[in-house]
């Protein structure tokens, strides 16, 4: 049966974790910075071992599959290339158009990448953290992406780390726009909780008109995420509220479950 | 319980910690992470006292939380309420049977994200929810079951190894010698 001591204990823990859940956001975003920052030390080892994980395959690769790998490579470098000296031709005209025309012109993106070190311990978020902090000019709200698509914002920064939420978490809303003739834009969020290569772009008109594998890009509004950062490809699609929206599940490009490396947009 | 049981369950609560957030094979074959701490905070209750209960509550919670998007502490009344349930009890149960132990571990792998969520939801934060956390919870429970019993196989073992074999009374009677006569 319960003792005093017991009653003291379990008193004592209530106490404390009402104490804690009720100071200032900002304390308590620092008591977490400090708290995760212990295992700094570890985040090294964890690179290591997985280095020599990835070392240890190396040498049990062919030579054969190497030198395919560097034909393929080479070979898609020389497209891009290709590609590259084809987007600066129309980079050059777009600019000289939009001077035409007195319109602000575009920036290009600063990034800054980022190694995954840590991913959610806990099952109902679905956030990371990387290996960069405000010393590298992070700041909270920046776009995350990989080269294949949108993967997140960042959503607190300390000194050497910062936390991503990702795209499909509740706190990460991304307004988005499908590449379609009417242009339909909506709002991004999470599909389920297993399912992390899949977001719902919900909010969208009843008369959409949404196919599977269309594109779904970042529309620009809500000013967080720079417009045209690829989100997805639509999956498939449904009407809900009695036929008054349409709700579109999305296929994320980017594989949010195998994140190693990412860059952070330093300037929208 | 001696301190190098206390500094080893503290050492295995910061690492299981670690270990969540750092090695993803159980999120990507079962789309589930398991929680150790639960089947840690068994291990204390049953084989500590009670400020080792408040110890792996404390730190697990809070480093939990630390690198979780919780809010911080919402994890260690989940931990110790669980630690305290098993702590009061633990005269009567059969600690030293490996299923107690699973059963226990069950339990509280079950009972702990059950609570975190109930306060989480309590404390106005939506997390992800659906069908899909009835699974989650299956595969936490069954994982911490598993893991209950391996847990108290590797501190048995460690503990083993770092503390002084216990003096064992040999079978030799002097008054049963049989002494060789004339």
């Amino acid at each position: 049966m319960l003792k005093r001591a017991h009653y003291i204990a379990l008193g004592l823990s209530v106490f404390l974790t009402l104490v804690i859940l009720n100071l200032p956001g900002r304390i308590t975003a620092r008591m977490k910075l400090g708290l995760g920052s212990l295992y700094v030390p570890l985040f090294g080892l964890a690179n290591t071992v997985q280095q020599q994980g990835t070392r240890l395959a190396n040498t049990v690769l062919p030579r054969s599959e190497l030198i395919r790998q560097r034909e393929v490579l080479e070979r898609q470098n020389q497209e891009l290339r290709l590609q590259a000296m084809q987007t600066e031709g129309m980079v050059r005209e777009n600019e000289r158009l939009r001077r035409l025309l007195g319109w602000q012109p575009n920036k290009p993106w600063k990034l800054k990448p980022a190694h995954v070190v840590l991913f959610e311990p806990s099952n109902w978020w679905r956030t990371v953290q990387v290996d960069v902090g405000s010393r590298d000019g992070i700041k909270v709200n920046s776009a995350v992406l990989t080269t294949d698509g949108l993967v997140g914002r960042i959503s607190s920064v300390s000194l050497t780390r910062s936390q991503v939420v990702l795209v499909g978490d509740p706190n990460c809303k991304v307004a988005a726009r499908v590449d379609n003739a009417s242009r339909d834009t909506g709002v991004i969020s999470g599909s389920g909780p297993l399912e992390s290569g899949t977001v719902e772009l919900g909010y969208l008109s009843r008369t959409a008109d949404l196919k599977p594998g269309q594109s779904v890009w970042t529309s620009g509004l809500g000013g967080i995420f720079p417009k045209d950062i690829l989100v997805g490809k639509i999956l498939d699609a449904r009407s809900e509220d009695y036929g008054m929206s349409a709700v579109a599940r999305v296929k994320l490009a980017a594989d949010l479950g195998a994140l190693e490396e990412v860059w952070i947009i330093m300037e929208p | 319980m001696n301190w190098i049981s206390t500094i080893l369950v503290a050492t295995a609560t910061f690492l299981a910690v670690f270990w969540e957030a750092a090695f993803q094979v159980f999120r990507r074959l079962l789309g589930v992470q398991i929680d150790l701490l639960p089947a840690l905070t068994i291990y204390a209750a049953l084989c500590g006292s009670l400020s080792t209960v408040c110890l792996v509550a404390g730190l697990g919670g809070l480093l939990f939380d630390s690198l979780s998007a919780n809010p911080l502490g919402i994890s260690v009344l989940p931990l110790f309420v669980a630690g305290l349930a098993t702590h009061v009890w633990r005269d009567l149960i059969l600690k030293q049977q490996v299923f107690a132990q699973t059963v226990l571990g069950l339990a509280a792998s079950a009972a702990v994200p059950l609570m975190q969520l109930l306060l989480l939801l309590t404390a106005g934060r939506a997390p992800q929810l659906g069908w899909g956390t009835l699974w989650q919870l299956i595969v936490m429970s069954l994982g911490g079951a598993v893991a209950t019993p391996v847990l108290f196989f590797i501190f048995e073992w460690l503990q083993q190894m770092l503390s002084h074999a216990p003096v064992v009374e040999t079978s030799f009677r002097p008054d049963r010698e049989i002494r060789r006569g004339r």
